[in-house]
């Protein structure tokens, strides 16, 4: 039933604003894949022209081998939930799910049948003769799902259909969500930006940003190895600390990176030929840091602790804000001065268009 | 505790005050006064006495007052579905973002402002005979010229034609805002479940607007209940009143009659037929709805 979505150098403009530039992207079968990225970069945009809900100015959408860009929304085969849900709020719970089929004239018995199993996998089936409006936001939010999944769409599309429920109930939900996609195995987008969903959610995730496609990847290898620095400073919590590099040089195991009034950190990135030090940058996850006698000299500001572990945020001589990672029961506290050490196979370094080198993969 | 309760109670009431006192002085006085005038008898030059239910009495013995309740019920049961029909048909097409629809809404709003004075001026120049826009139209096609303002059954429909004309705009305005509210994600989520241009009439938009659709109908029935300017200007109620509606009827019986008390009854009366016509108009609508 899930079919594969092959986007081909789609194009998107509003007027004289160009939103999305020439985007290709291969979805497999079955895939889950979120579209990650800031607010407005246009996540919404391509989800919704995969829907035929906006018009493609240049460029491809295909769907199970079969192009779909000139097709009406309903013709396509996707079924998409929305951020407000969008249910018919006049229409019972039942309604709002049997809607789409009794316009495809599917008949009664195969409506009501698929009703009562999506409603029962959903845990909806005791509410299915009530309005939207005397439902709460996560029941309403099952509703909009459920309405997707009694269409047996080719591939189901999710504009943050998170975002309007409340810490706890997110969690649960994403959870379920993963579970539904194993159940059914069917292509699903997402798009969020929330980093918590996308890494636990997706197969694959797509980060955008500025019209273009920034990076297509797994979740860890997004997080290990960002292809931008953009990817870099976006993906993770706390974000990636950048600081500015002076030079960059060859050393012992890899590239020996020079931060003027800092000292030197030592990578083992292989120094890519010709590289040019000109804005270049380097990327320090706390996770990678550790306190010791040696390194680079931090000036404590806050403490922030997690319990297994803590977070000091902190200014190095040139200025530059640090987030280093201690254990847990550390005993820096603000104003302290401290060492930290950093683990040279874990730095990022940048070119000053933004691309990332990272050390190579262990094997 | 209790009497800070009460005392906040009586200022919240002061609030309400400057409403009660119009509301009392225009409308709850009046009423009353009207009730009691119904009573006496009495003309332009004051009150004989009471004579209870007498006047009723009449009226409802009055060939005439029934003619003007046929006719009236006639007009409202012809004008309210045009003009909410129609409302609502402009309102679908002009629920656009270009400029040639917001002018358009603009043009088919301001017969709204006209006083009824200017109405029939306009709708006159059309319907007079000899002079009369159709009068020239029907002699250049080589047709008999029918006399719009003066033959039995045209002249009431001369007058709706006028009315519905001058009350289209406000039908056509409200719903057009209950249109805009009507969240654009409803459309979206109806397209991808492939419905029909019908289907999305019929099953969102309707019911979208369900609410103003019906108070469109309550105020155009009481609204059109109390047709008198267009009807006395146009056609005097004529021919044989023919499209004498209840409001002129009660302006002859007291103004020109002298019969106030006679006047004061039949006005009861009306008031009484456009608060049961409105009820059930909102009655039956709701009782649909569900
Ligand atoms: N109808 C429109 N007319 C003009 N510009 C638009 C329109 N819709 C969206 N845009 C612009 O297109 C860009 C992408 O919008 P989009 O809604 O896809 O962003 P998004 O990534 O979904 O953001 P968010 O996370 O806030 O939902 C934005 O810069 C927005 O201003
Ligand atoms: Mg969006």
């Amino acid at each position: 039933m899930s079919a594969e979505i092959d986007i081909r150098n789609l194009t998107k403009r509003y007027g004289g604003l160009t939103v999305l530039d020439d985007i290709s992207l291969s979805i497999a079968a079955g895939e889950f894949v979120v579209f990650l990225g800031p607010s407005g970069c246009g996540k919404s945009t391509l989800l919704r022209m995969i829907a035929g809900l906006e018009d493609v100015d240049a460029g491809e959408i295909h769907l199970g081998g079969d192009r779909i860009d000139g097709l009406a929304p309903g013709k396509r085969g996707v079924a998409m939930v929305f951020q407000s849900y969008a249910l018919y709020p006049h229409m019972s719970v039942r309604q709002n799910m049997a809607f789409g089929l009794e316009n495809v004239g599917i008949s009664k018995d195969e409506i009501e049948r698929r009703c009562m199993d999506a409603a029962k996998v959903l845990e909806i089936d005791h509410l299915l003769d009530r309005k939207p409006q005397m439902l709460s936001g996560g029941q309403r939010q099952r509703v909009a799902i459920g309405r997707a999944i009694v269409k047996e769409p080719k591939a189901f599309l999710f504009d943050e259909p998170l975002s309007n429920l409340d810490a706890a109930l997110r969690g649960r939900t994403r959870l379920e969500l993963a579970q539904l996609h194993q159940r059914l195995g069917a292509t699903m987008v997402f798009v969020t930006h929330d980093q918590i969903e996308a890494m636990t959610l997706a197969d694959r995730i797509v980060i955008m940003h500025d019209k273009k496609i920034e990076q297509i990847g797994a979740p860890m290898e997004v997080y290990q190895r960002p292809a931008t620095r953009f990817v870099a400073e976006f993906v993770g919590s706390p974000a990636m600390s950048i600081l500015p590099a002076a030079s960059v040089s060859a050393g012992t195991k890899g590239a020996s990176i020079e931060v003027d009034g800092v000292g030197t950190i030592d990578s083992a990135i292989p120094l890519p030929e010709g590289f040019n030090a000109d804005g270049a940058s380097v990327g320090i996850r706390a996770e990678d840091t550790r306190p010791s006698d040696t390194g680079l000299p931090l000036t404590v500001q806050v403490v922030e602790r997690l319990g297994d572990r803590t977070l000091l945020y902190g200014r190095l001589p040139n200025g530059s804000d640090l987030v280093a990672q201690d254990l847990g029961r550390t005993t820096v506290q603000a104003g302290d001065e401290v060492r930290i050490a950093v683990d040279p196979s874990a730095v990022h370094l940048f070119d000053g268009t933004g691309r990332a080198f990272h050390a190579p993969e262990e094997a | 505790m209790a009497a800070l309760h009460r005392q906040k109670r009586l200022s919240n009431a002061l609030f309400a005050l400057p409403y009660l006192v119009v509301f009392a002085a225009l409308l709850a006085f009046p009423l009353g006064w009207g009730v009691y005038l119904s009573m006496q008898k009495a003309d332009l030059f004051g009150l004989y006495g009471f004579i209870g239910t007498n006047n009723y009495v009449r009226v409802l013995n009055d060939p005439l007052f029934w003619q003007a309740v046929r006719v009236t019920l006639l007009f409202v049961a012809t004008t309210v579905p045009v003009l909410v029909g129609l409302g609502l048909f402009l309102a679908l097409a002009l629920n656009r973002r270009t400029r040639g629809s917001a002018i358009l809404r603009g043009a088919f709003f301001s017969s709204t402002v006209l006083s009824v004075t200017i109405v029939t001026l306009i709708w006159r120049f059309v319907f007079i005979p000899g002079d009369g826009l159709l009068s020239i139209g029907f002699e250049a096609m080589g047709w008999e010229p029918i006399g719009f303002l003066s033959t039995r059954g045209w002249s009431l429909f001369s007058v709706g034609i006028a009315t519905v004309w001058w009350c289209l705009g406000l039908p056509m305005i409200l719903i057009l805002a209950a249109l805009q509210q009507i969240p654009a994600d409803l459309y979206e989520a109806a397209a991808l479940d492939n419905a029909s241009r019908w289907r999305m009439f019929s099953r969102i938009t309707i019911p979208q607007i369900s609410g103003t659709l019906i108070l469109v109908a309550v105020i155009q029935i009481v609204m059109q209940f109390q047709l008198f300017g267009q009807a006395q200007l146009m056609t005097n109620g004529g021919p044989n009143g023919s499209s004498r509606p209840l409001v002129l009827y009660i302006y002859r019986t007291a103004f020109e009659n002298w019969d106030v008390g006679r006047g004061a009854a039949a006005s009861e009366l009306l008031f009484l037929i456009i608060l049961a016509a409105a009820m059930l108009q909102f009655w039956v609508t709701r009782r649909a709805n569900r």
